[in-house]
């Protein structure tokens, strides 16, 4: 293990590098590119050795992607925002030929108009595939998931979407613990799949089903999402015991006594604790519960951390237009059966990079009986 | 050729889905007797989606990686990469592609596998349509033709896209293109590509029974008469060197009676097919074939 200062980006390379993917597609877009300059880097002077492959788009990197990985072998990419959109088809098929690709997105928002800046909308749309999502709050909990969604993503065959936001993380430095080759190798073994394209043992990928068997595939799919959480588990388990750093689906900060709760995902976790610490100091008891796992969603854990007499307030760095915001509308799934429901504040905010700052999430907390809990609420 | 040198094995099985008479399923069959069983096909959306047969079936004996429409060229790059690192250069990856998947929406993916050098072979058996949709016009459907989407025949203002020219201005390793009613050239190109290294593309003309409004026992003579009236031209280009007609009748046939045989083209006026011709006669001049 090493500390270092990196940029997000350079600490997501390096926990690419410590996974040994064999092949990289990848297309340049803001704010990802840092992470492929540095992979190609790597790849180029033998750092890391791997295929890096300089794809015409972001269609043929998910595609390059899924050939390789069909091929039997290590597969990693990089994109954002409308990187991901057009992504979108080629992701559906990743996850119905059940080929564990890791995608790292940086959070960016989608046009029109341009914007570079970061808002979860890319992400949030892509919900429904059947990608694991993971949403980041540090650099080092990027590097350190990378590791988790190899491992993770090989024993259940699903792929995994590790979520930066866009700038906050990926342009920012920070002091990274460095796990040594020897620590990643004895986490994550080399990848043996047990069904690829083989001339030895020819088959057919993909071939037209009929609608039993597809159904069948697809009811297949949804058992492993649900079964994934024990993988979760126990890749945390395992990662905890090397690396001595903890994990879990979610996360919490001054929760068990809070009267308010402000529900986030992403790298706000870190505005919204020091708002967290100034409300406390003046006596209001705020708390934290960070989203890590949005799919599959960890709706036990967070019925559990949230039930009681509490106001919470959930933060949506995207929308659905026409309904609420994503994380509103899956807090609220989770507490359909249950007898006491938290009153829940459907708050969207930050959409293409708009800022948040401390005092903004302070007058919020103390506004919260002035504000209309059936309505999308949205900063003045 | 000797066709008793051809190779007495297949790789085709029986009970494919292809229509009575369709060249796709016919060059499927004789392309992979020169490929081998260390081969690889990735496949787009076409009706090789339907000949290859539903899960849990197949209808080849290599794996065969089914793929979204426009991204057969990109998938085979990450396939061959990944061949490559496991240590098995040498596996042919080749891509197997209708018109719609490499003249219109595959074309960027192609235009980039080529541009990088991937070393794959690319496969087009163009039928000049969407046949597997039932019949819509391509970027390869012939000025003239019907198509569903061509009610009263392909506009004349446009021409089929030229893609062995696109191709060729990529520097490839190997383009050329074939059709299977020549089976000694057909060969000797999927030999040449083989052989070759880096990115080579086959562009076969595909005779399509339902589409072309032809009888099945004419499918071979279809695309026979395509070449002897020099609609299609058999040719290629290895690496550097120029472009090489292949194949050169004696004397052209007039394209009427390529026409003819064909209910895609039998709204068209004398007028219309003098236009044809003319284009035609235009091209093989260019060709020094006239």
């Amino acid at each position: 293990m090493q500390k270092d200062m990196l940029l997000g980006s350079e600490a997501i390379a390096e926990g690419v590098k410590l996974a040994r993917p064999k092949i990289i597609p990848a297309y340049p877009i803001t704010p990802q590119t840092h992470i492929i300059e540095v992979l190609s880097e790597m790849t180029a002077n033998g750092e890391l050795d791997a295929t890096f492959i300089r794809v015409e788009s972001e269609l043929s990197a998910a595609a390059a992607a899924m050939g390789a990985s069909q091929a039997g072998v290590r597969t990693f990419t990089a994109t954002s925002s409308h990187g991901l959109a057009l992504m979108h088809e080629v992701l559906h098929w990743i996850v119905g030929a059940r080929l564990p690709v890791v995608l790292v997105n940086a959070n960016r928002a989608i046009g029109s108009p341009w914007n570079i800046w970061t808002d979860q909308t890319d992400s949030m749309t892509q919900r429904d595939l059947g990608w694991l999502q993971v949403y980041c709050e540090t650099a080092q909990e990027a590097l350190d998931t990378i590791l988790q969604a190899f491992y993770i993503a090989e024993k259940i065959q699903l792929p995994f979407m590790v979520m930066i936001d866009g700038f906050i993380l990926s342009h920012t430095l920070e002091e990274v613990l460095i796990p040594s080759q020897d620590e990643a190798d004895e986490f994550l073994p080399p990848y043996k799949p047990e069904y690829f394209l083989d001339t030895n043992n020819p088959m057919s990928f993909g071939a037209a089903a009929k609608g039993d068997i597809f159904y069948l595939l697809r009811k297949s799919i949804e058992e492993t999402m649900e079964g994934s959480f024990d993988y979760i588990d126990e890749a945390h388990k395992r990662f905890e015991k090397i690396f001595k750093r903890r994990y879990g689906l979610i996360d919490t900060y001054l929760l068990d006594d809070a009267e308010i709760v402000f529900v986030v995902a992403g790298a706000l976790v870190g505005t919204t604790k020091v708002a967290i610490d100034t409300l406390r100091k003046n006596n209001v008891k705020a708390g934290l519960l960070k989203i890590r796992y949005f799919r599959p969603f960890p709706k036990k854990e967070i019925v559990e951390a949230l039930k009681g007499d509490k106001k919470v307030v959930v933060f949506n760095k995207a929308v659905s237009f026409g309904s609420s915001g994503q994380i509103t509308q899956e807090i609220k799934e989770a507490f359909y059966y249950e007898d006491k429901k938290p009153v829940l504040y459907d708050y969207v905010l930050s959409l293409g990079g708009k800022e948040v700052f401390v005092e903004n999430i302070v007058d919020l907390a103390n506004n919260l009986d002035n504000l209309d809990k059936f309505k999308i609420l949205w900063r003045e | 050729m000797d066709f008793r040198e051809i190779a007495n094995v297949e790789y085709l099985n029986q009970g494919d889905f292809a229509c009575p008479g369709c060249a796709a399923g016919l060059s499927m069959r004789h392309a992979l007797k020169v490929l081998g069983d260390e081969t690889v096909i990735v496949m787009p959306a076409s009706c090789w989606s339907i000949i290859a047969g539903g899960l849990p079936t197949t209808a080849l004996q290599v794996p065969l990686m089914h793929v979204p429409f426009a991204t057969a060229a990109a998938v085979a790059s990450g396939v061959k990469n990944a061949f490559r690192e496991k240590g098995e250069p040498k596996k042919n990856v080749v891509c197997w592609a209708g018109d719609g998947g490499t003249f219109d929406i595959g074309l960027q993916a192609i235009s980039g596998a080529a541009e990088r050098r991937e070393d794959i072979i690319y496969v087009c058996y163009d039928n000049e349509a969407y046949m597997n949709t039932g019949i819509q016009r391509s970027s390869a459907t012939p000025p003239g033709a019907w198509t569903t989407t061509t009610p009263t025949g392909n506009p004349l203002i446009f021409e089929k896209k030229d893609m062995f020219n696109i191709i060729a201005s990529h520097n490839p390793a190997y383009v050329a293109t074939t059709t299977i009613a020549f089976p000694d050239d057909f060969y000797a190109k999927f030999e040449k590509a083989k052989n070759a290294k880096g990115f080579r593309f086959i562009h076969l003309l595909s005779s399509c029974p339902p589409g072309w409004r032809i009888d099945s026992k004419d499918s071979v003579s279809a695309m026979r008469l395509a070449v002897e009236t020099g609609i299609f031209v058999m040719m290629e280009k290895e690496g550097e060197q120029e472009i090489k007609v292949t194949y050169k009748p004696e004397k052209f046939k007039p394209v009427r009676e390529y026409f003819k045989l064909q209910g895609r083209y039998k709204h068209l006026d004398e007028e219309t097919i003098n236009v044809i011709q003319e284009r035609i006669n235009k091209r093989l001049k260019k060709l020094n074939l006239l």
